[in-house]
């Protein structure tokens, strides 16, 4: 069972403002390594609100979530932030870089959080984070002087910084232009080839669900089918 | 913890509104500032007070009053024991207004450790003589040694040598105001009478200006030894023994064992001078109050900025969450930075408000009452500062904690998600 990174047993969410809504209906299913695997469904059909459950972000719901074969229901604040911190990368649709720090910084920020190594440790290891992406050039600047595609590189390699079982990402090219979005599909696609990466995207993208390994499609809170590329 | 991960965080949301921050410090600095210059000013002038009265004052006073005896003759004599005695108008015995077996109590007295010194006083009507005027006033024996020791005697001195009286028999100290109107200097001679009626050449050798013109119109001193020569009696004639003590909050308790102990009356300052405390007590307050409430004004404009920078910072407390920061962690940030105000704020205000206090301590200040003082009296204890840096830190705490709490429940999926 150890190839397992993430399951969904029957997870099911309410909505009660403005009226008692069921948004999640019951949603079960494994994401085992390496795997690359995309949501997609139209707007309100309760994906994003799956990817923050999932993430241990939202904890008011019901069923069962297990990340590692650890249950997470049940956990404190700080056991949650923990598990984010070292199992989770995550990639939003804004970017969401901290603007008062360096692009170097702003990689090392979750591993210094870890602080499982040196600060010269982890600047090494983010240094190569960027290599990797190929963005060194762009370490000494400060976040809000990088254009929209870089940025979202940058967001990438602080969500690999701290080598997580996991990559979430919240439509992450949803706000890209069609360069910088085929610039994230090879560096996506690079992920789980090269580095045997496990994915987990939420997206409206056709481009994204096409080279990703299985596709869930969603309608009204239920898994509507899942289908392998 | 990680502690300097952290604190560099903090110092980073610091800097990018640094503009704001320095506005909050300024004001934490203002207020702190305006507490050490009042609170050293208050207690400054407190103290000078304190030492107008209460430093020549002496803590306990032992004395023998002229009352009549609560136990007359008629209440012991045996065959009137069951019978009630009704007598008007009973007189005091004069004959006994010094201190008996002074020099054994004295003996005891400087054995007790629980005492600083003491002096010994004769206290005197006279007359002082100017041509055909007699002017009434008062004459103490001193021992100025002891008395310049516990009770300052020397600094009241305003011309002439204190510790004449010692070298010169014969020799007298006056009043100032009192030596003006009998037309006498430092090497004069002045006319005393006794109630006896003897009168006694003594030379002056010192003006004496205690601040309290009533006092310096009418009050003069001598050594023990020439005034007990004036009045004919011999030398272990005392009427009054100072007692200065190490802890004058023990007065109260002290005189009443010794009003026992040696059988006189004893008068401790408290009792003496009650008002005096109460107005120390008002003034100290009162300058606590207006210190505080300064301080209380800059917590809540480090409160303000506080919530603002949190308002404006939603996106990167929500990506300290996502990314592993705890709620904790994210508060923590908070708390140092409303910290780092204080301490920054408060630091500047101790060096301003040490600055203020030096300025206010060279203005002059002369007063006719107090010959000792040319300039504002400050206070540089340094448990103010130390107060007014717990208070600065104190309230800037509790200013962020508010807003610090309320960044760590920040629900970092409302934030994402709502763009």
């Amino acid at each position: 069972m150890n190839n397992i990174i993430l399951e969904a047993r029957h997870i099911s969410k309410y909505f009660d403002e403005p009226v008692n809504v069921k948004i999640l209906d019951d949603i079960s299913f494994i994401i085992g390594r390496q795997e690359f695997v995309s949501v997609v469904g139209k707007s309100g059909c309760g994906k994003s609100t799956l990817l923050y459950i999932l993430s241990t972000m939202d904890t008011a719901y019901e069923g069962e979530l297990l990340i590692g074969n650890e249950i997470i229901n049940g956990k404190k604040e700080q056991e949650l932030a923990q598990i984010r911190n070292q199992k989770i990368g995550f990639i939003f649709q804004f970017h969401y870089l901290l603007n008062e720090f360096t692009v170097l910084r702003n990689v090392m920020l979750p591993a210094l959080k870890m602080a499982r190594h040196s600060e010269n440790e982890i600047k090494i290891k983010a240094m190569e984070k960027l290599d990797m992406l190929g963005i060194t050039h762009l370490s000494g600047k400060m976040a809000n002087q990088l254009s929209g595609g870089e940025k979202q590189r940058v967001a990438i390699a602080r969500a690999l910084v701290n080598d997580p079982d996991i990559i979430m990402g919240d439509e992450p090219t949803g706000n890209l232009d069609k360069k910088n979005r085929e610039l994230v599909f090879e560096i996506f696609q690079k992920l789980v080839n090269e580095y045997h990466q496990t994915l987990l995207i939420v997206t409206h993208d056709p481009t994204m669900a096409s080279i990703s390994n299985r596709v869930i499609e969603m309608e009204d809170g239920k898994i509507l089918r899942q289908t392998k590329n | 913890m990680n502690y300097t991960l952290i604190f560099s965080i903090a110092r980073a949301l610091l800097v990018s509104r640094l503009r704001q921050t320095l506005v909050a410090a300024i004001g934490v600095t203002f207020s702190i500032t305006m507490f050490i210059a009042l609170l050293g000013f208050m207690t400054g002038l407190n103290k000078m007070l304190d030492s107008l009265v209460l430093n020549r004052t002496p803590h306990i006073r032992l004395f023998t009053e002229i009352k009549p005896n609560p136990v007359q003759p008629v209440s012991i004599y045996q065959p009137f024991r069951n019978h009630y005695n009704f007598i008007s108008s009973i007189k005091a015995d004069n004959s006994r207004d010094k201190i008996y077996n002074s020099r054994v109590i004295e003996k005891i007295l400087r054995q007790d450790s629980r005492l600083a010194g003491i002096a010994p006083k004769i206290n005197t009507q006279v007359f002082y003589n100017d041509g055909t005027v007699n002017l009434t006033g008062a004459l103490s024996g001193i021992d100025v040694a002891e008395e310049t020791r516990l009770f300052n005697f020397q600094d009241y001195i305003v011309g002439g040598n204190a510790f004449g009286l010692q070298s010169n028999s014969n020799s007298i100290i006056l009043g100032k105001t009192l030596a003006e109107k009998l037309h006498a200097n430092t090497g004069d001679l002045v006319q005393v009478i006794t109630p006896n009626g003897d009168r006694f050449p003594l030379r002056l050798v010192g003006l004496y200006q205690s601040g309290l013109n009533e006092f310096d119109k009418t009050q003069g001193f001598a050594s023990v030894s020439t005034v007990q020569k004036l009045m004919g009696k011999p030398d272990d004639y005392i009427t009054d023994i100072q007692i200065k003590l190490k802890n004058i909050a023990a007065a109260p308790a002290i005189a009443r064992e010794y009003a026992v102990k040696f059988d006189t009356d004893a008068e401790d300052i408290q009792t003496a001078n009650a008002q005096f405390e109460t107005g120390n007590f008002i003034r100290t307050l009162i300058s606590y109050a207006v210190g505080i409430t300064l301080l209380i004004v800059a917590g809540f404009g480090i409160y303000n900025i506080l919530n603002m920078l949190i308002y404006e910072k939603m996106d990167t407390i929500a990506i300290l969450k996502a990314t592993g920061f705890a709620g904790k962690d994210v508060k923590l940030i908070f708390i140092f930075i409303a910290l780092s105000i204080g301490l920054a704020g408060g630091l500047t205000g101790l060096v301003f408000g040490f600055g203020l206090s030096s300025l206010i301590d060279q203005v002059p200040f002369h007063t006719a009452s107090l010959p000792t003082i040319s300039t504002y009296p400050v206070n540089y204890d340094p448990a103010i500062y130390l107060t007014a840096l717990i208070f600065s830190l104190a309230t800037t705490w509790m200013a962020g904690l508010f807003p610090a709490r309320k960044a760590s429940k920040i629900d970092p999926v409302i934030i994402i998600r709502g763009k």
